[in-house]
């Protein structure tokens, strides 16, 4: 291990889960924080709960389609969603730099007070810090939530052979967003950020019955973070086909420009589902009828050809491994 | 016709059946194909290339990755110069994680120093106009396709009077790597896969000396997966008819004569230094560029010569770079592949580039081994 | 080689920058490579921050109807899609 945090270790990717399970883990350790997944799933006096923690640190503060407000939200909303929990209260602390606006602050707050409507989630808590300038760079924002599990047994050790693997919206829209709105890059479009609550869809696929294997939001690392680790922590293969998954067009431009693949791009408001074959219809016709995941597709099955490993096929019948993202972003040159 | 189709257009599917159909067809002996740059590598390796074509073909790769040719004293160069004192380094890209003997720039940027990852070799304008105090070093590294980018930077610097600039120039040329790797006499190659855009830049006539020296087929090819199939076509049909020449696959870009502007400010600039060490593979005469001596006020190796370390380097002694770089092996064969030498542990410069060779077997090439598990 | 993109030329400045499109994603290069005439319209090769050439439409064109007639003579039975050996081995 490096003796020096670089900017790798907040990537989401290999990096990332070496400094957990290296070193957080090692001295954190206990059976339910082991489990790895987007919430930890308690039982307090009899009652199922799922619990998560958040912090949000994203530059630049405000990009087409939302803000750092519009992110906390929906990000912890989504991460009790995926536990198949229905977000009831949350805490919010901001760490606010000296100097920043404070018509600003006032914007992204009722950002986060429209984004909440979508799933009835409360802010029943929180906290205020201000810092000398420089001490953070504009505003972070830290979230816990708490939901009550609504469908238990949803979980990355869940896939099964034959499972098929859908994905609600377009991949890497937000990475690829933020990418090209970072001021050195200097790349126009209007790519918006997929960042939306999940929770409503979801609700719809648990009230309708639909069996869920896995759920899981393709934050930091993108589609590649979440199908290996699934791969991995399920110990099955995991087979897509590379037509199949929506990317859109401004995202192909800018990994086609800064050579990146769209798979290791973050999303904010995207899911991907593993659920038995007989499901995935329903799953399918549910989630079209919601906006935010009327682009859903089916991508993939489960097999057995390569543990721990995601396949991907080529349009004309050559395949690879998806491997898990590494490093943080960098582009090609020659 | 869109920019989409220039794009999609060559990546068909029914195109790539139809080609990969049609090479089987016409291919009736051994052809080792060295494609050159690390780019075409990239475009084989994501886009499972290997598999549609016949086993017949077998692809060889070249020394195209300068990054992945920096001896590691001249990494060790950029760090020395990012370490002085009030100095920016800039450089493009991958350059930053290729460790040196000790760091990488990556590191050193870690620990504080002022090190910067460019798009653009024209960032360096801005960044040399905003800090007066500071004195900014351009790493510069690419082959002929990148090398007009830093004449214009170096025209620009002038223009605009910044004495503050300097430039640390590693560009490379083609012909005479690839005339290197030949003349050993140890390379099976028999037919030659031309880059993309250094050819744009130089135009294709520069391969013509090869192509008659050496009696390979040279099918210079553009970038996308259809290209690179029409491309190995035409080369098996000329192997076919026993010919050797020169073919232009990418007439939508190449011509015979190239940039001949992008070429004039290159010549106006820089001059072919008499050695430069290629790692892995020695000292190849004429292959690597300078800045002219009229130019020497700009020239990082001249004012900052002090701090700069002189001993040559080598490589791990478990590193086959070298040999991949000169298309003798393929990194499967090296020992320490994928377990000490990773992406992120790279223990050699194939591995960390990202247009190196192993750096793609790594991310796209694991399941051509058949029956491999990881 | 070295990572470059088609793209459409949208804009010219008086700097001799051209503001380009390349699948709904713009950016500003500089054309001082170029040293023929440049317009709206045209397809342009860009590699880190600068245009290194144009790109022509007709001989992309034509490199798409040779393959398209390559489709045609597999279809029509010239060419068998399953002839000769491959690595490629999924059984």
């Amino acid at each position: 291990m490096s003796k020096q945090i670089l900017l790798s270790h907040g990537g989401g990717g290999e990096e990332t889960q070496n400094l957990i399970k290296d070193l957080f883990f090692k001295h954190f350790e206990n059976d339910i924080l082991l489990r790895m997944e987007d919430a930890a799933s308690l039982v307090m006096n009899d009652h199922k709960i799922a619990f998560t923690t958040d912090s949000f640190v994203v530059s630049p503060l405000f990009f087409k389609g939302g803000n750092i407000g519009k992110l906390a939200i929906a990000g912890t909303v989504n991460d009790l969603s995926m536990m198949g929990a229905k977000p009831r209260y949350m805490t919010c602390s901001f760490m606010i730099e000296e100097g920043f606006l404070v018509s600003h602050l006032e914007d992204i707050v009722m950002t986060m007070r429209d984004e909440m409507a979508k799933s009835g989630v409360k802010i029943v808590a929180g906290d205020t810090k201000v810092v000398p300038r420089g001490g953070v760079d504009g505003l972070f924002i830290n979230t816990a939530g708490i939901g009550e599990i609504m469908c238990e047994n949803i979980s990355a050790h869940n896939l099964e052979n034959d499972d098929v693997i859908i994905v609600s919206n377009e991949v890497g829209n937000h990475g690829a967003c933020i990418l090209a709105t970072r001021e050195e890059i200097e790349l126009e479009s209007d790519l918006q950020t997929d960042c939306a609550s999940l929770w409503k869809p979801v609700e719809a696929l648990i009230d309708a019955n639909v069996k869920i294997h896995a759920l899981r939001d393709a934050t930091r690392g993108g589609l590649s973070a979440v199908l290996n680790e699934w791969a991995s922590t399920s110990h099955v293969c995991i087979e897509v086909d590379e037509a199949k998954i929506p990317v859109a067009k401004e995202v192909r431009g800018v990994c086609e420009l800064l050579g990146f693949e769209p798979y290791e791009f973050a999303n904010e408001g995207t899911m991907v589902i593993a659920l038995p074959k007989a499901e995935a219809q329903r799953a399918l016709d549910i989630l079209k009828q919601f906006d935010e995941t009327a682009k859903v597709a089916m991508i993939g099955t489960v097999s057995d050809r390569f543990a721990d490993k995601v396949v991907l096929h080529t349009p004309w019948g050559s395949e690879r491994f998806l491997e898990p993202p590494k490093g943080e972003l960098l582009p090609r040159i020659c | 016709m869109t920019e989409v189709d220039l794009i999609e257009g060559f990546r068909d599917p029914e195109h790539m059946k139809a080609l990969a159909a049609l090479i089987k067809k016409e291919c009736k002996s051994k052809i080792n194909i060295m494609e050159v740059c690390g780019g075409h590598t990239h475009t084989i390796m994501k886009f499972g290339l290997s598999q549609i074509l016949p086993d017949l073909i077998e692809f060889v790769h070249g020394p195209g990755c300068p990054v992945c040719i920096m001896p590691k004293e001249r990494i060790d160069h950029a760090i020395a110069l990012a370490s002085m004192p009030n100095t920016i380094l800039a450089t493009l890209g991958d350059m930053i994680r290729v460790p040196g003997s000790k760091t990488s720039l990556q590191k050193l940027r870690a620990e504080g120093k002022d090190i910067r990852s460019l798009y653009s070799p024209m960032d360096v304008i801005k960044i040399a106009q905003e800090n007066p105090d500071k004195n900014v070093v351009f790493f510069a590294i690419g082959f002929e396709t990148t090398t007009p980018m830093s004449a214009v930077l170096v025209q620009q610097a002038i223009a605009l009077g910044l004495k503050n600039v300097f430039f640390h120039i590693n560009h490379v040329t083609v012909p005479e790597a690839v005339d290197a790797i030949m003349s050993g006499g140890d390379a099976k190659i028999d037919a030659f896969l031309g880059p993309s855009h250094v050819s744009v830049i130089t135009g294709y006539k520069i391969y013509e000396p090869i192509a008659e020296k050496y009696h390979t087929p040279v099918v210079v090819s553009g970038f996308e997966p259809t290209d690179v199939m029409e491309s190995v076509l035409r080369i098996v049909r000329q192997i076919n008819e026993g010919k050797s020449v020169v073919d232009n696959e990418y007439a939508r870009a190449v011509s015979r004569e190239g940039n001949l502007k992008a070429q004039e400010l290159v010549n106006t600039y820089f001059e072919k230094r008499e050695h430069f060490r290629w790692r892995g593979i020695g000292d190849i005469p004429k292959s690597a560029l300078k800045l002219k001596a009229q130019y020497a006020a700009y020239d990082a190796e001249i004012v900052f010569d002090d701090v700069l370390p002189k001993e040559e380097l080598n490589d791990h002694k478990m590193c086959i770079c070298g040999d991949i770089l000169k298309g003798k092996a393929k990194p499967f064969d090296c020992k320490v592949f994928g377990k000490a030498c990773t992406p992120t542990n790279p223990m050699g410069s194939c591995m960390v580039s990202s247009e190196g060779a192993c750096a793609a077997y790594f991310k796209y090439g694991k399941l051509s081994l058949k029956g491999a598990t990881a | 080689m070295c990572l470059s993109i088609p793209s459409k030329v949208v804009e010219i400045d008086e700097n001799n920058y051209a503001t380009v499109d390349t699948m709904g994603v713009k950016r500003k290069v500089t054309l001082d490579l170029i040293s023929e005439p440049v317009n709206i319209g045209d397809y342009v090769l860009i590699h880190v921050g600068f245009a290194m050439n144009k790109i022509s439409k007709e001989h992309a064109e034509d490199s798409i109807a040779a393959y398209n007639e390559i489709v045609e003579a597999m279809k029509d039975g010239s060419i068998a899609e399953d002839e000769g050996e491959s690595q490629y081995d999924r059984s």
